[in-house]
């Protein structure tokens, strides 16, 4: 077992935390925040913080690091909450999402994204606690705005005599992090030497700031347990501590519970990097490390919970259930730690731990507890693998349930009777099963919906609108696959929405409406579709002007036009009305992608407006791409599934409704429209197929927007199959999406209806006189010269 | 993945490896039987248009789709039929599982090293980059195919490469 293997489940994490931050933020009320919320957030940040220390993304763990740092100034109400610090705290959660998919992706983060953000949350700090301590009169005596250059400033009372020479400390730091403070500690004063290693490292100091000062800059990069400033008094930093820094501060017994052993040799190299494994012995049921370490409870925590479960660790001071071996040792910790204890400790500091400690508490009570009692008792993770193969499996179930059926189905309802009731309850029982598997892979639409209040506030924000997000039928359930590919289509439609639909606050009031806009985000089940409607109220379609635009743009438009038509070309491509091009929307690429996507996924789009009232665009999808409604046809000996969306009517083509064009195409004329037609059997080399145009069946079909006929030699039926892909062991196949499982075992391909148009018309090209002309002649000579 | 692993242990415990022996015409041809996934019947194979003649289609094997090669007709055998003897050794290549067609399944044999020379530079048909090597086993002689390289190899088409 290698550590590696819990990357997944780290990045997994990360990714709820990082969401339900961004939720936090979100909610958060910048005049009077909840408590909860900030406590949440910065919860958060810290475990994020913690698994990022354990696998070495160090600049995760630095932005974390400086991001929690201010949160838990925030939560102390040490740093008033202002909406542009809000901001700020929402582009850093982004940036920690950025820097998370480049770890996830094998690769490390933009460094100069990080440095930046580093740079503003740095700044901001600097900033905003100098000011606001300043104003507070805190009872401590002042970390002031850190200055480029040390000024005179008149000595803290808590200020060493000593003048200014001090020796900072600075206890388990990489090396990384302490180059930065040296060079941070230089800008304060003069660094005199610096020596030491990743456990202990000594820099003395002379700077006339007080301790305070330096503490504050420090704390930016490391706790405050990771480092001690003391004078300089003696010249003799090696004398005054050494060992019993570690051994006394940190010795603690962590106490693992129900853990096997590999887990247990992991989490034990883990604790090795914190500090250092004194003793670790037990068996599975309760095993003990003596660790020494000067981290806090929590980090150890945090490490750990990427391991094991919160309920199977207990982390307690070495002397209070140190097994006997090493009550000596423990015993004389306390005395250590008083030897340590900081010189220049400021009533603030003193003050520090009981609050940190306080405050530890309540963030290990607070995440230890829903980790053990809330969601992973009743849900459990499983990889979409896993889920497919079971509904594989059930879908041949589903199969062979039906074959039995076929088989059964002849025989004598009296003398079988029993046999014929055990097959009803079977096919019962299979389709309760396939329905339940099927289940499996639905999520509920809030996990669509939960991003959208962030995006209507920027982008209200930036259009200086205001506008109210209303979301309904959030556990309504779609597909997973179809979750993930919504948001984009969806996210357009909103910023659209907001940006051309709903009005100016000035203008809406003199319009008569209420100043605050309503975006209201939508779903519900109808049938086999899910609706996902996107409604605004604001000024509506304007008719007048989208058929001007039309015909500006040299689309064929008539006023006769229904309203329905009409409101459909905002979705032809290069199609915008907005009068000025903006940043959010309006260059007129966009509208029809997100109708392409939406077909992609086998849906469509319906808009609803009224002028001065609002507009509604409905999405309307199919509840999976697992199964399609499918119509299956045959041609030659073959069957195939075309899937039923695509198909608008079938007929049998007449003598009189075919023309050839330029020697090898043929058109149908469908009522008033001439319609290309394309051969099945031509496009994927059908043998036996009838070649008799008249004989065969037009099946009219839309594929992107383009109309034609597909010529197939006969309607077989309606009726629903599993998708499945045919690239998982061979290859994507020109003029064919996928395969299904027919009921008696057989594969059927299910056709692309734009791929076959595009295949057919490239056969044409290359294809040989000899082998195609004939059907055609056969048209030429005989249907339509009786024709005309 | 794993069988690779295994394959290697195999190999690395007793020396000796077992193959797979099947014909196609009169030859007798060999693959790691680690490779091999199952052994079933020629039938209800479908079609798939534009495709090379070799790939006989597609076929249903509990639920998942699987390609089907005839390794006759890749190396040109003069009789291809198809009638009861015909069988699928289904095999495992790459995390994809692929169908061939062969005239039949012998047996399992297990071969020494020493008994496994390697192959000459053959003619155009079957590239020696496809062949592990011939193994020798009495007066027979078997053609060790490298199933890997040859199914996943660009003239077999049955892979899609980046490129394209």
């Amino acid at each position: 077992m290698d550590i590696t293997d819990f990357y997944d489940t780290f990045f997994e994490e990360a990714e709820e935390l990082l969401a339900d931050m961004e939720r936090y933020l979100l909610e958060l009320d910048v005049d009077e925040p909840d408590t909860e919320e900030l406590n949440a957030i910065f919860r958060a940040a810290h475990s994020i913080k913690g698994g990022a220390g354990t696998f070495g993304f160090d600049a995760l763990q630095k932005t974390t690091h400086l991001f929690e740092n201010l949160l838990d100034h925030t939560r102390k109400g040490e740093l008033a909450l202002r909406r542009d610090i809000v901001d700020t705290f929402l582009e850093t959660k982004d940036m920690l999402s950025d820097q998370l998919d480049a770890y996830r992706n094998g690769g490390e983060p933009d460094q100069e994204a990080f440095e930046r953000i580093c740079q503003t949350l740095q700044q901001l700090a600097l900033e905003e606690i100098g000011q606001d301590l300043d104003g507070g009169g805190a009872a401590a005596p002042k970390a002031e705005p850190v200055p480029e250059v040390a000024p005179a400033t008149p000595p803290e009372p808590a200020k060493p005599a000593n003048d200014g020479q001090r020796i900072v400390t600075l206890l388990n730091v990489g090396e990384k992090d302490r180059q930065l403070l040296v060079e941070e500690l230089g800008q304060l004063g003069e660094v005199l030497s610096h020596q030491g290693d990743e456990q202990r490292y000594d820099v003395v100091l002379a700077s006339s700031d007080s301790d305070d000062d330096i503490e504050a800059v420090m704390c930016f990069i490391i706790e405050a347990d990771q480092f001690q400033i003391r004078p300089a008094v003696s010249g003799q930093p090696e004398e005054a501590d050494g060992e019993p820094v570690v051994a006394g501060e940190g010795q603690r017994v962590v106490t693992l519970f129900n853990v096997g052993e590999k887990d247990r040799q992991l989490l034990v190299e883990e604790l090795g990097q914190l500090g250092e494994v004194v003793s670790s012995q037990g068996d599975e049921a309760r095993y003990d490390v003596v660790l020494a370490s000067s981290v806090s409870n929590d980090d150890i925590e945090a490490v750990m919970c990427f391991i094991v479960d919160a309920d199977q660790l207990q982390i307690s001071k070495a002397g209070e259930v140190g097994p006997p071996a090493e009550a000596a040792k423990a015993g004389a910790a306390p005395v250590a730690a008083a030897n340590t204890a900081k010189p220049a400790a400021t009533p603030e500091q003193a003050a520090k731990p009981p609050v940190k400690a306080a405050a530890d508490e309540g963030a290990r009570t607070a995440r230890g507890k829903p980790k053990a009692k809330g969601p992973e008792t009743s849900s459990i993770r499983v990889s979409v693998d896993k889920v497919d193969q079971i509904i594989n499996l059930v879908g041949e179930l589903i199969i062979t349930q039906s074959m039995l059926d076929q088989t059964v189905s002849d025989m004598d309802a009296v003398a079988d009777s029993a046999l014929l009731n055990g097959m009803s309850l079977l096919q019962r029982n299979a389709r309760d099963l396939q329905e339940s598997v099927m289940s499996i892979r639905m999520i509920p639409m809030d996990f669509v919906f939960s991003r959208f209040p962030r995006v209507v506030r920027e982008t209200a924000g930036k259009l200086g609108k205001e506008i109210e997000l209303v979301t309904e039928g959030e556990s309504t359930e779609l597909d997973k696959s179809l979750t993930e590919r919504i948001i984009d289509p969806l996210t357009h439609l909103v910023r659209n929405s907001l940006d051309h639909g709903i009005e100016m606050p000035e203008d809406r009031v003199a319009a008569g409406k209420p100043r605050t806009g309503r975006l209201t985000l939508s779903a519900q089940h109808q049938g086999g579709n899910i609706l996902i409607e996107v409604i605004d109220d604001g000024a509506g379609l304007n008719r007048d002007r989208l058929l001007a635009k039309a015909r500006e743009n040299g689309l064929p438009v008539s006023d006769a036009m229904s309203d329905d038509e009409v409101w459909q070309l905002i979705f032809a491509p290069g199609f915008s009305t907005a009068k000025a091009v903006t940043d959010v929307s309006g260059r007129g690429v966009g509208m029809d992608v997100v109708k392409r996507n939406i077909q992609g996924m086998g849906g469509h789009v319906e808009i609803m407006s009224k002028s001065g009232e609002g507009t509604r665009i409905r999405i309307v999808l199919p509840l999976t791409l697992a199964i399609l409604d499918g119509m299956s046809i045959k041609v030659g000996g073959e069957m195939f599934i075309l899937p039923l969306s695509a198909v608008l009517e079938s007929l049998q083509p007449a003598k009189g409704d075919l023309y050839a064009m330029a020697g090898d195409d043929v058109v149908l004329k469908v009522r008033d429209e001439y319609l290309p037609v394309v051969a099945v059997h031509e496009a994927l080399d059908v043998p036996d197929a009838k070649t008799k145009l008249t004989e065969t069946i037009a099946v009219i079909v839309q594929g992107e927007g383009r109309r034609y006929a597909l010529l197939v030699d006969d309607l077989v039926g309606q009726q629903q199959v599993v998708v499945k892909n045919l690239e998982t062991n061979y290859r994507k196949v020109p003029g064919v999406s996928a395969a299904t499982i027919l009921g008696d075992g057989s594969v059927a391909l299910i056709l692309d209806i734009t791929g076959l148009h595009r295949l057919s018309r490239a056969k044409k090209e290359v294809r040989r006189p000899e082998r195609t002309y004939q059907s055609l002649e056969a048209l030429t000579d005989k249907e339509l010269e009786t024709s005309s | 993945m794993n069988q690779t692993t295994e394959a290697a242990m195999t190999a690395a415990e007793a020396h000796n490896r077992e193959f797979l022996v099947f014909s196609l015409g009169e030859e007798e041809y060999a693959v790691d039987i680690l490779k091999v996934q199952e052994i079933r019947g020629y039938e209800n194979v479908t079609r798939i248009a534009n495709a090379p003649d070799f790939i006989k289609g597609v076929t249903n094997l509990r639920g998942v789709i699987v390609p089907i090669v005839d390794l006759r007709i890749k190396f040109h055998l003069d009789k291809v039929e198809y009638g009861g003897q015909t069988v699928v050794i289904v095999v495992n290549v790459e995390d994809r599982v692929v169908g061939i067609v062969v005239d039949g399944v012998s047996d399992v044999m297990t071969l020494s090293p020493d008994q496994i020379k390697p192959a000459p530079e053959f003619g155009v048909t079957l590239s020696s980059d496809f062949l592990s090597g011939l193994g020798s086993l009495e007066d027979r002689m078997l053609v060790i195919v490298d199933i890997d390289k040859l199914l996943t190899s660009d003239e077999m088409e049955l892979v899609e490469r980046v490129a394209e």
